[in-house]
C-alpha cells in the first residue's frame, strides 16, 4: 500500500508553525504561522508573488519548507494522502487523452494500491463524485470539451474521489465568470456537511467576503488572518498590496482591490 | 496471387524471423512511445538511441563482432544512459536540452571512433544505425520477446501510477506514490524499448519508431489505452508492411518501416484536416 496515516481527532487539521521559504535567496514565504480547525472555509488573497502557492506547496507536502513546520492532524504532510491540490488551470495539458470518470478515478490510485485496477465499487465512487459536482452527464467526455467551470468540478470531484480532507484551490475562479464563479462557490458551500476544510487562493475580495469563514491577507508574511469585516480593511489592504490598488464603495460598503492582476492577462477586478 | 505475394517472401526462415521482430518491436516502441510523446520526450528518446552507440561499439571490439551478445552492451549502456541522463536533467547550470545535445553528440562520436578503428567496419556501423532486421538470429529474437514481454508487462502493471503521474505529477506526489521510483522505472523501460529495437531499425532511425505510430494514434482518439493499443496495431502493421516493401523494391528493411509508419502519420494528419469539425 501506498503510505497513510491516520489522523489525531484533537489535533487541527492544518498546523504550519514558523514556516519561511526562500528561492535562490528570494524570499517566498517568511515566518508563516497559523492553524485551521476541522470544515473550516479560509480564502487566501494577496497580491501576484504574494507566495499562495508557494504555501499551497508547502502544505501539501510537495515542497520543503527551508524552516519551520507544518502538520496535518499531527503528522507531516508527505505521511497523508488525503490533501487534495487543484492546480490553476492553466497548468493543466487539456489536450492529455482522458475523459472526465478517467481524471476523477487518478484521484483513486493511492486508495487502490499497487498493482490493482479499478473495479466496478470504483467507478462507483467516481460516478458518484461527479453526481456530487453536477456533472454526472459529462463524464465520457474528453477534458477539453468542459467550460471552466466544469473543469474546476471536475477537480473537486476527484479531491471527493481521492476521499480528501483537506482541499486546496489554486485561483479556482480565475477566468470564469460571474454566473459560474457563484456556482463554484455554492457547491464548496454544500461540501461543508463533508467534512471537507477548503483553502482557496483567490483575487476576488468580494466573494472571499462573501463565502468564506475566514480570509488570510498574505503577502510573504500574514499580513491579517480573521473574520472578512476584520481583515477587510483599508490599513490591511494598504500594508497587503501597497498602493497597488484602489477602493471602490459597493453596495455593501466593500472595498474593491487589485490593479496588479494577474497571471491570465487582460482581467479588470472591479466590482 | 495476393496470398502467394505475401506469403513468397515468409519460406525464407530469416524473413519469418524478421516479420516476427519487426512486429514485436513494432508493439513495444508504441505502447512506451505513447508516453514519450505525452510527455514531451522525443528528443530525449533520440538522444538516449544515440548514446548507446559506444557501448556497442565496445561489445563489438571485445568479442570481435559477434552479433548476439550486442544486445546485452546495448542494454547496459541504455540503462546507464537513461539514468545519466535523467540525472543531468536535474542540474541547473546548462539548460537541459542543451546539456543532453552535448552529451548525446559526444557519445555518438565517440561510437563511431570507437567502430571506425576496425578496418571494413563500415557495413556493421550501417547495421547499428540503421538496423538489420533480416540477420536477427533464433536466439536475438527471443531476447526480444522477453524483454519486449518484460516491457509491457510493466506497463500494464503500473497503468494507473504512469498515467497519474504523466498528467498531474503534483497529484502523484499529493498521493504519495513513489514518483522517483516511477520516473526512473519509465526511463529504464525506455533504455529497454532501445535495446530491444536496435536490430529492426538501428539508433539512428529509432525515435521515429517511439514517437510516429503513439503520434498517429494521438490524432484519432482521445483515450489513453485506446490510443495505445492503436498505436500498436499501426506500429506493427508498418513493421510488417515496411519489410514487404524492403523483400519486394530492394531497399533497406529499417528505413522501409520508419517510412510506412511516416506514411500513416501523413494519412491520418489530412485525414483529421480534412474532417468537417
Amino acid at each position: 500500500m501506498y503510505p497513510h496515516i491516520s489522523h489525531q481527532k484533537d489535533k487541527p487539521i492544518l498546523d504550519v508553525r514558523d514556516v519561511s521559504v526562500r528561492y535562490d535567496g528570494r524570499v517566498a514565504l517568511d515566518n508563516v504561522s497559523f492553524h485551521l480547525h476541522v470544515g473550516e472555509r479560509i480564502a487566501v488573497v494577496g497580491p501576484n508573488g504574494a507566495g499562495k502557492s508557494t504555501l499551497f506547496k508547502v502544505v501539501s507536502g510537495v515542497l520543503q519548507p527551508n524552516s519551520g513546520e507544518v502538520t496535518i492532524s499531527g503528522s507531516k504532510p508527505t505521511v497523508h494522502s488525503c490533501i487534495a491540490y487543484i492546480p490553476q488551470r492553466s497548468q493543466v495539458d487539456w489536450k492529455f487523452p482522458v475523459s472526465v470518470a478517467d481524471v476523477v478515478m487518478m484521484g483513486r490510485s493511492a486508495k487502490l494500491g499497487p498493482f490493482n485496477f479499478p473495479k466496478k465499487r470504483d467507478w462507483d465512487f467516481v460516478n458518484h463524485a461527479l453526481e456530487t459536482v453536477e456533472i454526472g452527464n459529462l463524464s465520457k467526455r474528453q477534458i477539453s470539451q468542459l467550460s471552466g467551470g466544469q473543469q474546476q468540478r471536475m477537480f473537486i470531484a476527484r479531491a471527493l474521489a481521492q476521499e480528501a480532507e483537506l482541499m486546496l484551490m489554486d485561483e479556482p475562479l480565475t477566468g470564469l465568470d460571474t454566473p459560474a464563479q457563484e456556482g463554484l462557490l455554492d457547491l464548496l458551500d454544500t461540501l461543508r456537511t463533508q467534512k471537507v476544510t477548503v483553502m482557496v487562493a483567490t483575487h476576488d475580495l468580494e466573494q472571499a467576503a462573501k463565502h468564506f469563514d475566514r480570509i488570510m491577507l498574505l503577502n510573504k508574511k500574514i499580513v491579517a488572518f480573521g473574520d472578512p469585516e476584520n481583515v477587510l480593511q483599508t490599513d490591511n489592504l494598504l500594508s497587503a498590496y501597497g498602493g497597488r490598488f484602489r477602493t471602490v464603495e459597493g453596495k455593501d460598503g466593500l472595498l474593491a482591490v487589485d490593479d496588479s492582476c494577474c497571471d491570465e492577462g487582460a482581467h479588470d477586478h472591479v466590482h | 496471387m495476393f496470398i502467394n505475394w505475401l506469403v513468397e517472401p515468409l519460406k525464407y526462415e530469416f524473413m519469418q524471423r524478421g516479420m516476427i521482430a519487426a512486429v514485436l518491436v513494432g508493439i513495444v516502441c508504441a505502447v512506451v512511445g505513447t508516453y514519450v510523446v505525452l510527455r514531451g520526450m522525443a528528443f530525449f528518446g533520440d538522444a538516449l538511441a544515440h548514446t548507446i552507440l559506444p557501448g556497442i561499439a565496445v561489445g563489438y571490439l571485445i568479442t570481435g563482432g559477434a552479433r548476439d551478445t550486442l544486445f546485452w552492451w546495448a542494454l547496459g549502456t541504455a540503462v546507464l544512459a537513461a539514468w545519466g541522463i535523467g540525472a543531468i536533467s536535474k542540474q541547473a547550470e546548462v539548460k537541459e536540452d542543451t546539456a543532453i545535445g552535448i552529451i548525446f553528440a559526444g557519445m555518438f562520436a565517440l561510437g563511431i571512433a570507437l567502430i571506425s578503428t576496425v578496418r571494413s567496419y563500415t557495413v556493421d556501423l550501417s547495421h547499428f544505425l540503421f538496423g538489420d532486421v533480416l540477420g536477427v538470429s533464433a536466439q536475438s529474437l527471443w531476447l526480444i520477446i522477453i524483454f519486449g514481454a518484460l516491457v509491457i508487462l510493466t506497463i500494464a502493471a503500473f497503468y494507473k501510477e504512469f498515467l497519474t503521474l504523466s498528467f498531474d505529477p503534483i497529484l502523484a506526489m499529493t498521493l504519495r506514490l513513489p514518483v522517483n521510483l516511477l520516473n526512473n522505472l519509465l526511463l529504464g523501460l525506455i533504455a529497454v524499448t532501445v535495446a530491444v529495437s536496435l536490430q529492426t531499425v538501428g539508433v539512428a532511425l529509432m525515435v521515429a519508431m517511439l514517437v510516429t505510430p503513439a503520434a498517429t494514434a494521438y490524432l484519432l482518439t482521445q483515450r489513453l489505452w485506446i490510443m495505445m493499443t492503436l498505436a500498436a496495431i499501426l506500429a506493427s502493421l508498418a513493421g510488417a508492411i515496411g519489410l514487404y516493401l524492403s523483400y519486394y523494391l530492394s531497399i533497406a528493411s529499417g528505413a522501409a518501416i520508419v517510412l510506412t509508419a511516416t506514411a500513416f502519420f501523413m494519412l491520418a494528419f489530412l485525414w483529421k484536416r480534412m474532417k468537417p469539425a
